[in-house]
């Protein structure tokens, strides 16, 4: 059993009482909702006579169902009226705090979280949605929860669940040029498999991860879901206290002193133990691709779908159903496979940055002919920021459609779908069949850099070939 | 689909019906239902459109569409099922299209407590015994009794002992497994720790 890690530290922290089952009773310090699993869950609070027990710990945007192309109200889509204004209706009965579009502090709820200080180290965070791991990026312990649990967080603040053990990966050295944290958590699935992170937490630590920004560690906190963990952290360092610093919700003044002495604190001990230890090497990480239905199911650029054969026993099932569904040939290269679509965006690479690196690639480019590109900002703020820094223009003159922020193609609840058995270049976090929209629909995911080079070739490209 | 729906409630402690197995490794809450259908404010009609693109990828030959297995309940799977979204709406479909026990090789976390939380008994069993039942239910359909109580599965040819998390076996045996009320109950710890957490006191900017 893990000791005196982060993980520990945190959980002790908000335990409230042992349950007769023999699971914990969890205090949740930040609670995140949105318009998709928190109808039933306010329905449920309705059903039951009770209220909601802190409103002030809730925080609620509209990410999943929100239009990229116009977002006037109402929504083209009835249904997606219907969920903005029932989210808008509970969130003024109940008093709790909603950024709207239009807000300035709209977008991805694990964008916004963030960029607001809302997220920061030692919390328990919890939302309907699983990539919640985002924010372990900041050290807080942070996971997805059901509709039914959003009603138990809402009524009583609290969650009663099993502990998770701790398994820490460990990247040594640093990432080459033109290999992002998405390939770095691409590449960290598929050693350890889709479902090897079930039952645990993961804290990724080491050189490599201390290196990274805070953006990068949130990509990898996010996909800690696709290995099968459903929280993943880093511990807290400088780069983490000075992203939050000055951020609207973030500790003022004095309150800023004590905060940074506790934070100090929650780092996991030099001698913590843990479940499980992983090392790897980041430097030998390379640009990085799926290319079947699972994150696990990735490749380097250059390198051949895997042959039936090379896979493990437990793994060949899936890869079988992967080739036909992907119409893939085992020994097949991924580089140069044809993309009809283009995405940039998501709670996995949707922020600044992203935005930036792909800039990068894209200026003085065009997109291909044969290739409908989009970028979908991850909040409103993201937005702002690039239009600021004339990113937006850089996409628009390659040809890339400059959109409103929401999930947008990540998942596909708006108009933002894939046709027929179209293949795209994405950077999200889910291959999964009929993940973007088309129920044949083909996702490639990569790193928004990746995706840029894929956008301009027309192809699957390595971006090293990009940039000096 | 089955007649009307009633959601379970109370003690979980016995279970007869039907096994529908469904072959393969992480199947993901998007394949079992797809993020169109969650424009929903309530779960009411899920059940029609559970594993809607699987279903209609093999045109009336998906085991949900199956005419022995239309009124099975006791859905049998291999491992990681229920990986990716959180979406509540994964279970609730099921559950509404008649699944009131899963048996697999193993589960996704979040998709086992959303089961958990709605009274959907979530059980393992080796990779082997699966494949037992799924190879059986080929050829004749499997009638199992299971008895939470000491984790039992039985019928006439085959006999399984089942796993499954005792914090949840318990529950389900003492009707806890509604989770709201139990939490409720220790209001006062509840507010007590709000009281001791440290960032209460120095996120003064936090409204």
């Amino acid at each position: 059993m893990s000791q005196d890690t982060l993980f520990d530290k945190v959980w002790d922290l908000h335990k409230v009482s042992s349950l007769p089952g023999g699971s914990d009773q969890i205090f949740i310090g930040l609670h995140l909702i949105h318009e998709v699993t928190s109808p039933q869950a306010f329905g449920a609070l309705k059903d039951k006579n009770l209220k909601v027990k802190f409103p002030e710990r809730t925080v609620a945007t509209v990410d999943h169902i929100v239009p990229t192309d116009n977002q006037s109200r109402p929504f083209k889509d009835n249904l997606a009226e219907k969920m903005i204004e029932t989210l808008e209706k509970n969130c003024l009965e109940h008093k709790i705090r909603f950024f709207n579009i239009g807000s300035g502090n709209q977008g991805i709820v694990h964008v916004v979280a963030p960029e607001l200080g809302l997220t920061q180290p030692g919390m328990t965070i919890a939302c309907g949605d699983s990539h919640t791991s985002t924010h372990g990026a900041f050290g807080s312990i942070a996971f997805g929860i059901g509709t039914s649990q959003v009603r138990d967080v809402l009524a009583t603040q609290t969650l009663a669940m099993n502990k998770l053990k701790v398994r820490q990966i460990w990247c040594d050295n640093k990432l080459s040029k033109g290999v992002y944290a998405k390939d770095l958590v691409l590449h960290i699935i598929n050693k350890l498999g889709v479902k090897a992170g079930v039952g645990f937490a993961y804290e990724f630590a080491g050189p490599a991860i201390h290196e990274l920004s805070m953006e990068e560690r949130m990509t990898i906190c996010n996909m800690s879901i696709e290995g099968g963990a459903r929280c993943g952290y880093i511990n807290p360092d400088e780069k983490t206290f000075s992203y939050i610093k000055n951020k609207l919700c973030a500790p003022k003044n004095e309150h800023w002193d004590r905060a940074l002495r506790w934070w100090e604190s929650l780092k996991s001990d030099k001698n913590s133990i843990y479940d499980d230890v992983i090392k790897l090497d980041a430097s030998k990480v390379e640009p990085t691709v799926t290319w079947g239905i699972t994150p696990g199911q990735s490749i380097s650029i250059n390198q051949q779908i895997p042959l039936l054969d090379d896979l493990s026993p437990n793994d060949k099932l899936v890869a079988e159903e992967a080739y036909e569904y992907m119409s893939f040939k085992p020994g097949q290269l991924i580089k140069d496979t044809p993309v009809d679509v283009c995405f940039i965006g998501s709670c996995t690479n949707g922020r600044i940055s992203d935005l930036r690196v792909a800039a990068k690639v894209l200026k003085g480019k065009k997109v291909s002919k044969n290739v409908k590109a989009f970028a979908v900002p991850g909040s409103e703020k993201v937005a702002t920021e690039a239009k600021q820094e004339g990113i937006d223009q850089i996409f628009k003159d390659s040809g890339f459609q400059w959109r409103e922020p929401g999930c947008s193609m990540c998942l596909a609840m708006n108009s933002d779908k894939l046709i027929g058995n179209q293949v795209s270049a994405s950077s999200s976090n889910r291959n999964f069949k009929g993940r973007q929209g088309s129920p044949n629909g083909r996702t490639l995911l990569m790193s928004p850099a990746m995706v840029a080079a894929a956008a301009i070739n027309g192809k699957v490209s390595d971006v090293r070939e990009f940039i000096n | 689909m089955k007649s009307k729906f009633t959601a379970p409630i109370g003690k979980i402690s016995n279970m007869n019906g039907q096994c529908i197995p469904l072959i393969g490794n992480d199947i993901d809450t998007d394949r079992i239902i797809p993020a169109r259908f969650l424009k929903c404010i309530n779960f009411d009609s899920l059940g029609e459109s559970v594993f809607e693109d699987d279903r209609k990828t093999l045109k009336g030959k998906h085991p949900f569409d199956l005419e022995e297995n239309k009124n099975a309940s006791i859905l049998v799977v291999n491992s990681n099922f229920g990986c990716g979204s959180s979406r509540e709406h994964a279970p609730q479909a099921l559950m509404r299209w008649g699944i009131k026990a899963i048996i697999g090789e193993s589960f996704a976390d979040i998709f086992y407590s959303n089961c958990i939380a709605i009274g959907i008994p979530c059980f393992t069993l080796p990779k082997k015994s699966i494949e037992e039942i799924q190879n059986y239910c080929d050829n004749q359909s499997l009638f199992l009794e299971i008895d939470l109580k000491n984790s039992s599965a039985e019928s006439k040819d085959l006999n399984f002992n089942l796993e499954i998390k005792e914090s949840s076996r318990k529950m389900f045996l003492s009707g806890e497994w509604d989770a709201t009320s139990t939490l409720l109950d220790n209001k006062n710890l509840i507010e007590n720790k709000f009281n001791q957490l440290p960032y209460i006191k120095f996120n003064t900017n936090f409204l």
